[in-house]
């Protein structure tokens, strides 16, 4: 009778130490739960700017703009051009025509044009998804006795114009082709340098350093570096790159900008900056990733009569690749979405024209994101938000590539 | 319990006479037999030793792992060394080619000499060493590459010149593992069984063209069946090399060597050799007390 009641219901210590494991599995659920709460807020704030109904309401209505009836959309080019000439100033006229001449544009650019300049759209106002999914009625009701004149579309933020274009004061026409420009021009800059030089240095902490006092005081320090705030690498990439070594950044040095309006504040110091951000965190993934390579590998390889360079070349990094390429998709996706020390270095916050190497001005997509929260009109609020997806799929596809090359490199071992 | 009779193979002699011709090498820097090294202590009528180790003591940091072993392995025979576990064999093995320095507290004392020459002298480059004495491991750890390249690999690094794909094969075929990977030699060796990874470890080694193979129990991750074939491998390749084994188990000393060394803790866990003789001797009249007491298993 003992035994059998025991073996159903467990002694008092055995129900103790069941209660114990329920609350710490209930804990970890509750942990979990928590994250997972946290990961789909921001998706949906994300989610919700991008999309949204808005209040089009235009400067000219184009059905005014019809001629003999015909509507606008189906206007011969030089009744277009016509229609054009007459709405904007001789000047604005001028400044187009001298760009490409209207005898030479397309009907379908005359017409872009038109859009553009005369019948001008404008938002007036925005709702995000949620409401315009849930609150429609409310929406028309308030855009008609609001806004009398203006249009109700559905549109998404994230549009090929909104990858095209570069950034503008007007919401309906900015884009962030200078930002991702930057963005990439910065990373690559950032990859080259640092990657080249956080391997060697993790080669040579882990296979050719001695074992004492100076070596484990870098050690540490490496592992220190990677929890300094990047806002302090942004004051030395501004102390160094921008200012001490101004004539290399600036290209001046090189002939390739004027020195007298020349300055460092140019892609080339973001990429450094960032590079010296990154590089602790690549030399401590490397190490590791060194670190994991068999010791018996290293034997088999010595055993062979291999020097250490051989062994190091030809079995050492092969076997580490997968594990140092993990490790900078880490870092550089950190350094992808670093704002501070690049708003320390110098990102310009307003620029149209596109970065053509590594010494132009430039700004990024974190900084351009950063930038347009901080404006007062809500348009910019969903362009913001539509950026952050930008940022996002790009981050994606630089990782998905990186773990590509990974997986193709091991599976060649 | 066991009698030596069944462990040795009837009909094969325990000590064979004379050097046979080894395989042409066609690598530059190798080009001599080892150089007659007279020792007037030994009476061994003139031949020279393979190697030879002359008070020789490693320590680990403070501690002492062997101590002032004097040993001379015979040239083209297997020499195994046994004992309890700790006791140093490895760390003995690892001497004779220097291995013992990858880790960064060892270091050695005495001499161990090859062909004449201290391989512990300051000028002796521990690369060219490891060529010369090659290394076989407990664990079979071929590279993650294919079959081909973990026999090619060596003799590239090491500067040989000849047709690659001949010397694949002849090592492959001395290993006795060419006629169960020739369809097969650009797929990875990791897809092979343990014992196949082991002969290709020893075709790796011989594809160096070495005087002396080191190998650490080869023989002890393997099922029985692989275990067999590893030893008949090296009865083999006795015939052109000299091979020094560590090994756990005395059946297979007994079965395969031709001299044996048996080492043991002293107080200080330090590693002493005990006696060192021709297999049949040790394991039929060992001279000394412990020797009986361990290869009879009354301890270790």
């Amino acid at each position: 009778m003992e035994t059998s009641s025991v073996l159903k219901e467990g002694t008092a210590y055995l129900v103790r130490r069941k209660r114990v494991a329920l609350i710490w599995h209930l804990i970890f659920l509750a942990a979990t739960i928590v994250g997972v709460i946290a990961l789909t807020t921001l998706l949906y704030t994300i989610i919700n700017q991008s999309f949204g109904l808005v209040a089009v309401q235009n400067q000219i209505e184009p059905e005014s703009l019809a001629v003999d009836g015909v509507p606008l959309e189906q206007l011969s080019r030089e009744q277009l051009v016509e229609i054009f000439k007459t709405h904007v100033s001789a000047g604005v006229f001028r400044r187009y025509d001298a760009e490409q001449p209207f005898a030479e544009r397309s009907r379908e650019n005359v017409y872009a044009l038109v859009l553009e300049r005369v019948v001008q759209p404008r938002y007036v106002k925005t709702w995000p998804l949620s409401q315009a999914l849930f609150n429609r009625r409310e929406i028309e009701a308030e855009a008609a006795r609001d806004f009398p004149q203006a249009r109700l579309v559905f549109r998404s933020w994230v549009t090929a114009d909104f990858l095209r274009n570069p950034q503008s004061s007007a919401a309906e026409l900015a884009g962030v082709r200078t930002a991702i420009l930057g963005s990439l021009w910065t990373i690559l800059i950032t990859i080259a340098v640092a990657l080249p030089i956080g391997v060697a240095a993790a080669v040579y902490l882990e296979e050719y350093a001695r074992d004492h006092w100076l070596t484990r005081l870098i050690r540490t320090n490496i592992n220190n570096l990677a929890g300094v705030p990047s806002i302090i690498y942004g004051m030395l990439g501004l102390a160094i790159f921008v200012r001490a070594a101004e004539a290399f950044t600036s290209g001046a040095a090189f002939g390739l900008a004027d020195p007298t309006t020349a300055n460092g504040r140019t892609i080339l110091s973001a990429g450094l900056t960032l590079a010296l951000l990154i590089l602790p965190l690549l030399i401590i993934n490397a190490q590791e990733a060194i670190r994991a390579v068999p010791r018996s590998l290293r034997q088999a390889s010595y055993g062979l009569g291999a020097t250490q360079w051989q062994t190091i070349w030809h079995h050492v990094l092969p076997s580490a690749l997968p594990g140092i390429l993990t490790g900078t998709i880490l870092a550089i996706s950190r350094a992808i979405g670093e704002t501070a020390p690049l708003v320390v270095v110098g990102a310009s916050t307003f620029i149209v024209v596109d970065p053509n190497g590594p010494f132009s001005r430039f700004t990024t997509l974190p900084i351009q994101i950063y930038q347009w929260t901080a404006r007062p009109q809500p348009q910019f609020r969903n362009l913001a938000a539509a950026a952050i997806v930008v940022l996002l799929a790009l981050l994606l596809i630089m990782n998905a590539t990186a773990i590509l090359l990974r997986n193709r490199y091991s599976r060649r071992i | 319990m066991f009698t030596i009779s069944q462990l040795i193979k009837p009909g094969r002699p325990l000590l064979k006479n004379g050097d046979e011709p080894r395989p042409v090498t066609v690598y530059e820097s190798v080009s001599k037999r080892p150089e007659a090294l007279t020792n007037g202590s030994q009476a061994s009528a003139g031949s020279s030793w393979a190697i030879e180790a002359r008070n020789l003591n490693v320590y680990y940091g403070d501690f002492r792992a062997v101590k002032d072993i004097n040993l001379q392995v015979h040239p083209h025979k297997i020499t195994a060394l046994i004992g309890p576990s700790g006791c140093g064999k490895s760390t003995l093995l690892r001497a004779f080619n220097r291995m013992n320095e990858l880790i960064p507290t060892a270091r050695a004392t005495g001499s161990v000499l090859y062909r004449g020459q201290d391989i512990y002298a300051a000028d002796v480059d521990p690369v060219e060493v490891r060529r010369r004495i090659g290394m076989v491991f407990q664990k079979p750890n071929p590279f993650p590459k294919s079959i081909y390249e973990n026999v090619a690999w060596g003799a590239r690094i090491n500067g040989y010149r000849g047709n690659m794909d001949e010397m694949v094969e002849l090592s492959l075929r001395q290993a006795a593992l060419w006629d169960e990977v020739k369809d097969k030699l650009h797929q990875s060796a990791l897809a092979l069984s343990g014992g196949q990874q082991q002969r290709l470890c020893i075709a790796r080694a011989i594809a160096v063209r070495p005087d002396i193979i080191l190998m650490d129990e080869p023989a002890s991750a393997l099922d029985p069946i692989a275990t067999l074939k590893i030893e008949e491998l090296m009865r083999e390749l006795a015939e052109n090399y000299t091979i020094i084994i560590v090994t756990h188990n005395m059946q297979q000393a007994a079965r395969v060597s031709d001299y044996t060394a048996f080492l043991m803790m002293d107080a200080d866990r330090a590693g002493m050799l005990i006696e060192y003789g021709p297999t049949r001797q040790i394991f039929t009249r060992p001279a000394d007390r412990r020797t009986e007491d361990y290869i009879t298993g009354r301890f270790g």
